[in-house]
């Protein structure tokens, strides 16, 4: 899902949050305790509204249908619930119905110091949640499955492992990308690097012209330098990583425009 | 030689699944920091939601990713983090993985990668055993190397005799040979598996135990020499080499044997200079002797038995002996109550074994007294084809055995798991079958257990097959 245009709910998202230190793959997790507004429709009434019954179902329960009813034994694995902030009840609303008018399944959010998480269980694709971690710099991330579908359990197979990271080819996913871009993702783990050495000269940059075997970048990896090649030929349209920052297997690095 | 206890700031869990989750649990309630990684199939795992740090570090298959060391310790080197904990399979037993930890600075949670090394070796291990004065079984005390030799032990030690492959481990790459006729072709077959299994052809020959009972002692060592047992499990209930159901303490065992049992374990790992966690696996045949089988050098999957009776927590005990502190208490301390039975609750047909993938899409975990549950599933978890197939560990606890098998069966019939086949039908008769409560069981139960439940096609599943499969 690309950049959504209600400036309350997307603002402090889409914000420079996207900060070296939260880039990192590796980046801590709010477990900040605080009090989380999140768990409960305080106010009476609004019980109508659609946003925030999806919001209490997440909380209660995770298996079923989407949207459905069934009291089952709550398990709720979701991780980080404690945050930092406050998070006001009407950005809480609004993103929920963003999500049920954009009909996800999952959203995940994260700002300095909190980090928000709303999954809705269908019976859908096993659908694989990109982590913000590995893909660029992006306020939202899209499942790369609509819930409508009931899968038979082969494909869900292919789901799983084809899923991440996302390609060019699942829809925008970038802010501003607007078009496809193939992505050049990082085969390794390790600490990318945009020039040979730091006072060189990036091997690439936005612009610039790439073939198959054009060294883009290096990443680091106990000690070893390793180059990284393109693989694909195009302009570099986006750069997704900052220099020195860790990048784990698959993070997108590059963003190439193919011509 | 004694260095000054460091606490760790961050641990990096190089596995996945419910030892992942255990291994979270301890160092949240020890302050430690979390980083997990995991396969790109991985992504929604319960492990990488609870840890503090997550990373990927590759694609689904297992020697791309949770096996691939370099993306392991380049993943432990940006995360920056104090030590690492293998859990068990994967890069647990591997001695280069904890070398090159060790190398990077960086704290393997367990023994010295030569003695990883050392108990990796079957033979190596056998001798070294046997020199520390623990009883084995009679057999060759060098990889075989000829027909003739092995003709020449087996005729010694007498028939029948079991082939084993010197560096494989946990049941894999063996060969019953019943009679000298037999001798010859199951020589060249099982050095052929073990090469293609295990890289290295190297076979040796055993005296084989018909009707034995698999008693393994849990010790725990600090790297000052201190060593305790923590008693024993009786794993005799198996599928193919595969455990199903543990149970602490042992029906067979008295005060006294476990006493002697523990005491020979103990000596053995100051004798090697063990540290950390450990097993040390027992073959008990029917006269009650008990031989040496094998060590294995990292926490177990049946590690929580040990943990209900005794009240120890081995994670945490791993954790501290890896910083550098010393054994918190004696073999006196180490008290027993009451009887604990953990079943494996595996994604497969419950008689055939098939494996099971798939979405679970209902979930319930049972608790009430007495039960702990090790898992890392949920509803709306897809159970991926790629790792083992174990989805939850069901443990109990209670003041006696019967009153445990009676729990657990009823904590199964609460554990419910849609979507998927699990071993929890399996479990429920195992806990209703006579031969079960009596406690009189050896390795032999599930084929006998199977002859009175089930088909051919199930008493196949459980037999010892010729052609052996490796899991």
């Amino acid at each position: 899902m690309s950049s959504h245009d209600r400036p309350e709910a997307t603002a402090a998202a889409s914000a420079p949050a996207r900060e070296p230190e939260q880039q990192r793959p590796a980046a801590p997790r709010g477990t900040e305790s605080g009090t989380t507004t999140m768990a409960g429709p305080a106010s009476g009434g609004a019980q109508t509204q659609p946003g925030r019954r999806h919001e209490r179902q997440r909380r209660r329960h995770r298996s079923g249908g989407g949207g459905g009813e069934r009291e089952t034994p709550p398990h709720a694995p979701q991780g980080r619930q404690q945050h930092e902030r406050e998070l006001n009840l009407d950005e809480l609303r609004e993103l929920s119905e963003l999500i049920n008018e954009q009909g996800f399944t999952e959203f995940e959010i994260e700002r300095e110091g909190f980090r928000l998480r709303i999954s809705k269980q269908t019976f859908a694709l096993p659908h694989v949640a990109v982590h913000p971690q590995s893909a660029a710099p992006q306020p939202f991330v899209a499942p790369t499955v609509t819930p409508s579908a009931p899968p038979p359990a082969a494909s869900a197979v292919d789901g799983t492992t084809t899923a991440p990271p996302p390609d060019a080819a699942s829809g925008p996913q970038q802010p501003g990308a607007g078009e496809e871009l193939h992505k050049i993702t990082s085969p390794i783990v390790g600490t990318f690097y945009r020039a040979a050495s730091p006072t060189a000269e990036p091997f690439v940059q936005i612009g610039s012209r790439v073939g198959p075997d054009t060294v883009v970048c290096i990443i680091e990896a106990m000690k070893l330098m390793n180059e990284i090649q393109a693989e694909t030929t195009g302009t570099v349209a986006e750069v997704y990583v900052e220099d020195g920052q860790p990048v784990e297997f698959g993070q997108a690095l590059f963003g190439i425009k193919n011509q | 030689m004694p260095i000054a206890p460091r606490k760790f700031r961050k641990i990096l869990i190089a596995n996945r699944g419910e030892i992942a989750c255990r291994i979270i649990w301890a160092c949240k309630e020890m302050g430690i920091r979390t980083v997990a990684v995991h396969s790109q199939a991985d992504r929604d795992s319960l492990h990488v939601r609870f840890a503090d740090e997550s990373i990927c570090i590759g694609p689904a298959p297992s020697a791309q990713s949770y096996l691939n060391i370099p993306a392991v310790i380049s993943a432990a080197e940006i995360a920056n983090v104090d030590a690492i904990h293998p859990g068990y399979g994967f890069l647990a037993e591997s001695p280069q993985f904890a070398e090159i930890a060790e190398a990077c600075n960086i704290k393997f949670i367990g023994p010295r990668s030569s003695v990883i090394k050392l108990m990796g070796d079957k033979v190596e291990a056998r001798r070294a055993m046997k020199e520390a004065g623990v009883p084995i079984l009679p057999g060759s005390s060098e990889p075989l190397e000829s027909e003739e030799e092995a003709l020449r032990i087996a005729r010694e030690i007498g028939f029948p005799v079991i082939i084993k492959a010197a560096a494989g481990g946990g049941g894999r790459g063996m060969r019953i040979v019943r009679t000298e006729d037999e001798l010859g072709p199951a020589l060249e077959t099982a050095s052929n598996e073990a090469l293609a299994a295990f890289k290295n052809g190297d076979i040796y020959v055993e005296r084989y135990v018909e009707r034995p009972r698999h008693v393994e002692i849990q010790v725990m060592a600090d790297e000052f020499g201190h060593c305790v047992h923590l008693g024993e499990r009786d794993c005799s209930i198996q599928r193919r080499h595969q455990k199903l159901l543990e149970e602490a303490l042992s029906p067979a065992l008295t005060p006294e044997l476990r006493a002697e049992m523990g005491t020979v374990a103990v000596e053995a790992c100051k004798r090697v200079g063990y540290a950390n966690a450990g097993t040390v696996e027992f073959l008990l045949d029917e006269d009650g002797r008990f031989y040496f089988m094998e060590m294995n050098t990292r926490i177990q999957v049946e590690h929580p038995v040990t943990e209900m009776v005794t009240l120890a927590d081995i994670v945490r005990n791993q954790i501290r002996v890896a910083e550098g502190e010393e054994l918190a208490y004696e073999q006196k301390d180490v008290i027993f109550a009451g009887h604990a039975i953990e079943c494996r609750i595996n994604a497969e047909d419950p008689m055939t074994g098939v494996p099971s993938p798939g979405l679970i899409t209902a979930c319930n975990i049972p608790g009430g007294p007495g039960v702990r549950v090790d898992t890392a599933v949920y509803p709306g978890y897809f159970v991926p084809p790629y790792y083992d197939s174990m989805i939850a560990k069901l443990i109990v606890h209670a003041r006696t055995r019967e009153l445990a098998i009676a729990r657990m069966r009823r904590a199964l019939e609460a554990m419910v798991v849609e979507g998927i086949k699990t071993t929890v039908p399996l479990h429920l008769r195992i806990m209703d079958d006579p031969e079960f409560q009596a406690g009189n069981y050896t390795t032999k139960f599930m084929e006998r257990f199977y002859a009175r439940n089930g088909g051919a096609k199930e008493r196949a599943a459980a037999a010892e097959p010729q052609a052996l499969a490796a899991r």
